[in-house]
């Protein structure tokens, strides 16, 4: 298990240097560069103004010049400089990432439990209404934008009913300690967490209930059933650890996600994280900080796909053998 | 008699409550959207809209304007021109101090202008060609000598355009990189208190303030809200009291305005009187021809485009200068909607059906159903057109490299066409690779001549002459499709007082502001 382990690290090296590169050309082929976005918002520019830019972020380098300084910055973790934010990109990120952890682990829990639950009943439950309800119920959800659910949900829960803050991350001025930040925090939390988990809970959803039927049929479960075992064992023991194993290949790649945050949720809630940083900073062509976000994403979906390879490992031993 | 008597005391009464109601009240916090969120609030290394917002209240300048453009005292408690106008000498006001506690003299003013702004600064840097020395011969006086009259000079004091920079902390420093740019010290009447990136800026009240009794407000939260539509949630949820001018999509001012306690003026923009149009690509293509371009003009329906669009707000414009920028001419040649005469100019041109590159300027939804009306008016009268989809960055650089027939743009105009307006139609002003310069690739050497001649002149008089000339001459030539002058309404909970009270509204009018306290 180790030398596998060891195997897939190098080649994540690999992976991540080549993932940098074809971030640096497919960023640097976008029309348009910083420092003339910059000008743009300042309204008025002259040709010193803009070439002054251009020489203080390096920009008027050649390209493979360019390419070489990020490289040989990256692989001794210094991610640059952010154009547009004025401030170095590692403490940038640093800066957004417990909010964005925060939002996303909670949504990743969220829908990992009701999904996975919901999806269980469903199953059970095959062919009543209660699955009927559970599917489609799922189904809505799957297929309704997250922007518009965000929209609706912070208009009915903030404006409409004023029971829950429709957008930030704290109460902003209220300077809350201990136990009163926690609750506040969390209460802000409730709307984009939940919004962002609804659709993933879906996805867990629908998922489980496939492959619990699927393992179901099997010829192990009728097996068991004849063996006299009760039917919640079956279901716990034979079939949910069966069926779990595309939604741990599921919740591995939403994982590899939380680092990279959500976009359109911390958007349109102000949530200040790490999604929002790189829309932000894609729209202003800051190329180190989105640089450094699909680096620091990048990274942390190989280390997720590492995981769940491990946890196949241990939840099939079919697979462990095999390793 | 007696009732008379009565009626009067009531009214007098009456008056007097309501002029104690409107007496500033000290104390309170204001909070207010700012979007987007500011890259740096160092006025003199960066001048974008929401920098500019905030800084304004950290920094100030010498003078301020009022909604008529008439200049004010700021920093400068007097100022006088000589007769020849070369020679202007301001007198600083008493016991001002920098935030950190150090005095605030004319050497602060020598330093900001002739060596901080002179080399960072690109719009001031343009003015300041005709600058031939800035002098202190006192610690409370400067004198700014001319190479020749400049007609717009006391024009340029507003904060945004030459914000002080303390000298005590930048003199010999690389101004980049200087810390101090992370805590801007300025002499406003709010200080620096905290910056949450992503979430809120934190001023506070400067109790050192050099005016008695201001600023009126304890503090100001600017909180960044990205999205629009969360934007106006949170003024409607009662979680912000201010959305400046541009917050919100057009589409819901109505149901915010609707709202009880709620305000709205569309003042405060005057100084910055922004004008959009497209700009038409004369560089090459079909739109060097002059009777295409009129009939593009004219089949433009722009009442329709602000009474749907913008909900009324915005003057349909009359040419190159807006109706808030000093020497407006009023009457220029006809280029109102008429379709009819669109159609005869497009038949007397060349135009042979070709689908023409419309460029919307991708600042939200408004401006893009503003470019697919404008497609729309074209269709109406044989013009085939279609919409190119770009970001900021791409329409930036799309525009700076003239790739486009038609492109939707807005600019300022700081008060006075010398400012504003001739870089947009002077012939020395075209080059590639920008967006605010002479982007339609217009020459006339008359046109030229003339804002080159009104800038020069000190009697406003003989420069309107010179204007209305010019604007005559282009508006003839139709070198950009105008379009409507803009405004920006101010939206706010009637319990804050006087928020705009200057020709930059927002930028620098939360000194005057206050919060009546309930």
């Amino acid at each position: 298990m180790l030398g596998f382990i060891a195997a897939r690290l190098v080649k994540a090296v690999f992976i991540l240097l080549a993932i940098l590169v074809l971030n640096f050309v497919l960023i640097h082929a976008a029309p348009g560069d910083p420092a003339a976005v910059m000008a743009g918002e300042a309204g008025a520019a002259d040709e010193k103004f803009l070439q002054d830019l251009r020489e203080r972020f390096g920009l008027d380098q050649p390209f493979a010049m360019q390419l070489w300084t990020y490289m040989r910055g990256a692989v001794q973790l210094d991610l640059g400089y952010s154009y547009r934010q004025q401030m170095p990109v590692a403490e940038l990120i640093w800066d957004r990432l417990p909010a964005t952890l925060l939002l996303t682990a909670t949504a990743f829990v969220i829908s990992i439990v009701l999904g996975v639950t919901a999806g269980v009943l469903a199953a059970q439950a095959q062919g009543t209404w209660w699955d009927t309800l559970i599917s489609a119920v799922a189904l809505i959800f799957y297929a309704t934008p997250l922007f518009w659910v965000a929209l609706m949900a912070s208009l009915l829960f903030s404006v409409v009913l004023g029971w829950l803050p429709g957008f930030g991350y704290q109460t902003i001025g209220a300077n809350y300690t201990g136990l009163d930040r926690v609750l506040d925090v969390g209460k802000h939390l409730i709307l984009p967490a939940s919004t962002l988990g609804l659709f993933f809970t879906a996805i867990y959803m629908r998922m489980t209930r496939a492959s619990m039927l699927e393992v179901s049929r099997l010829d192990f479960v009728k097996t068991a059933r004849a063996k006299g075992l009760r039917n919640s064992v079956i279901q716990r023991r034979h079939v949910l650890r069966n069926a779990l194993l595309p939604v741990i290949t599921l919740a591995g790649l939403q994982a590899g996600q939380i680092v990279g945050g959500a976009v359109l949720t911390e958007t349109v809630f102000a949530w200040p994280g790490i999604g929002r940083l790189m829309f932000e900073a894609i729209s202003q062509r800051d190329y180190n900080v989105i640089l450094g976000v699909f680096f620091i994403s990048a990274a942390m979906v190989l280390l997720f796909n590492l995981v769940t390879d491990i946890l196949y490992g241990i939840v099939d031993p079919r697979i462990r053998i095999a390793t | 008699m007696k009732t008379f008597r009565f009626l009067t005391t009531v009214a007098v009464i009456a008056m007097a409550s309501a002029l104690a109601a409107e007496e500033p009240v000290q104390g309170g916090t204001l909070n207010a959207v700012i979007q987007p969120e500011p890259p740096g609030l160092m006025l003199g290394l960066i001048q974008n809209g929401p920098t500019q917002m905030v800084a304004g209240q950290i920094y100030e300048s010498l003078l301020r304007y009022d909604t008529d453009l008439n200049p004010m005292p700021s920093l400068a408690k007097e100022w006088s021109k000589s007769d020849d106008g070369l020679t202007y000498t301001f007198t600083l006001q008493d016991d001002v101090v920098w935030h950190d506690g150090a005095p605030f003299t004319s050497a602060d003013v020598v330093f900001s202008v002739d060596v901080f702004l002179r080399e960072t600064h690109a719009r001031l840097r343009a003015s300041l060609v005709h600058v031939a020395s800035i002098e202190a011969p006192d610690d409370k006086t400067v004198v700014f000598t001319l190479n020749q009259p400049f007609g717009p000079f006391l024009g340029i004091f507003e904060v945004g355009t030459m914000p002080m920079i303390p000298k005590h902390i930048y003199e010999g420093t690389d101004f980049a990189n200087n810390p101090a740019n992370n805590t801007p010290i300025g002499t406003g009447p709010f200080k620096f208190q905290e910056w949450e990136r992503g979430s809120y800026i934190h001023l506070v009240k400067n109790e050192d303030y050099y005016l008695e009794g201001k600023p009126h407000l304890d503090e100001i939260y600017y909180q960044v809200i990205p999205d629009a539509a969360s934007r106006a949630v949170a003024f409607e949820t009662g979680q912000v009291d201010l959305l400046p001018g541009g917050s919100i999509e057009n589409f819901d001012i109505p149901r915010l305005t609707a709202m009880d306690n709620v305000c709205t003026t569309n003042a405060g923009w005057e100084f910055f009187g922004p004008h959009s149009w497209m700009w038409l690509n004369m560089h090459e293509g079909p739109m060097t021809d002059k009777n295409l371009r009129k009939a593009v003009m004219h089949a433009l329906d722009r009442e329709f485009a602000r009474d749907a669009l913008w909900n009324g707000n915005g003057t349909v414009a009359k040419g190159p200068v807006s109706s808030v920028t000093r020497f407006h001419e009023e009457n220029t040649p006809d280029i109102s909607f008429n379709p009819e005469k669109a159609k005869e100019y497009l038949a007397a041109s060349g135009y042979d059906g070709e689908t023409l590159r419309i460029l919307p300027l991708p600042y939200g939804e408004t401006w893009q159903r503003w470019a697919e009306a404008t497609r729309q008016n074209l269709a109406e009268v044989g013009i085939n057109s279609e919409l190119v989809a770009t970001d900021v960055a791409g329409w930036n650089q799309k525009v700076g490299a003239w790739d486009f027939d038609m492109a939707f743009t807005y600019l300022y105009q700081y008060g006075d066409p010398a400012l504003g307006v001739a870089r947009t139609y002077i012939s020395s002003n075209i080059a590639q690779g920008s967006p605010w310069n002479n982007v339609s690739g217009y020459v006339n050497e008359e046109v030229d001549a003339l804002f080159a001649d009104a800038a020069i002149q000190a009697d406003d008089a003989a420069r309107q002459e010179l204007y209305t000339k010019a604007q005559d001459i282009i508006v003839d030539d139709v070198p950009v499709a105008w379009m409507l002058e803009l405004e920006f309404p101010t939206i706010y909970r009637c319990d804050l007082k006087n928020p705009v009270s200057t020709a930059i509204g927002v930028n620098d009018g939360l000194r005057d502001a206050w919060l009546v306290q309930n």
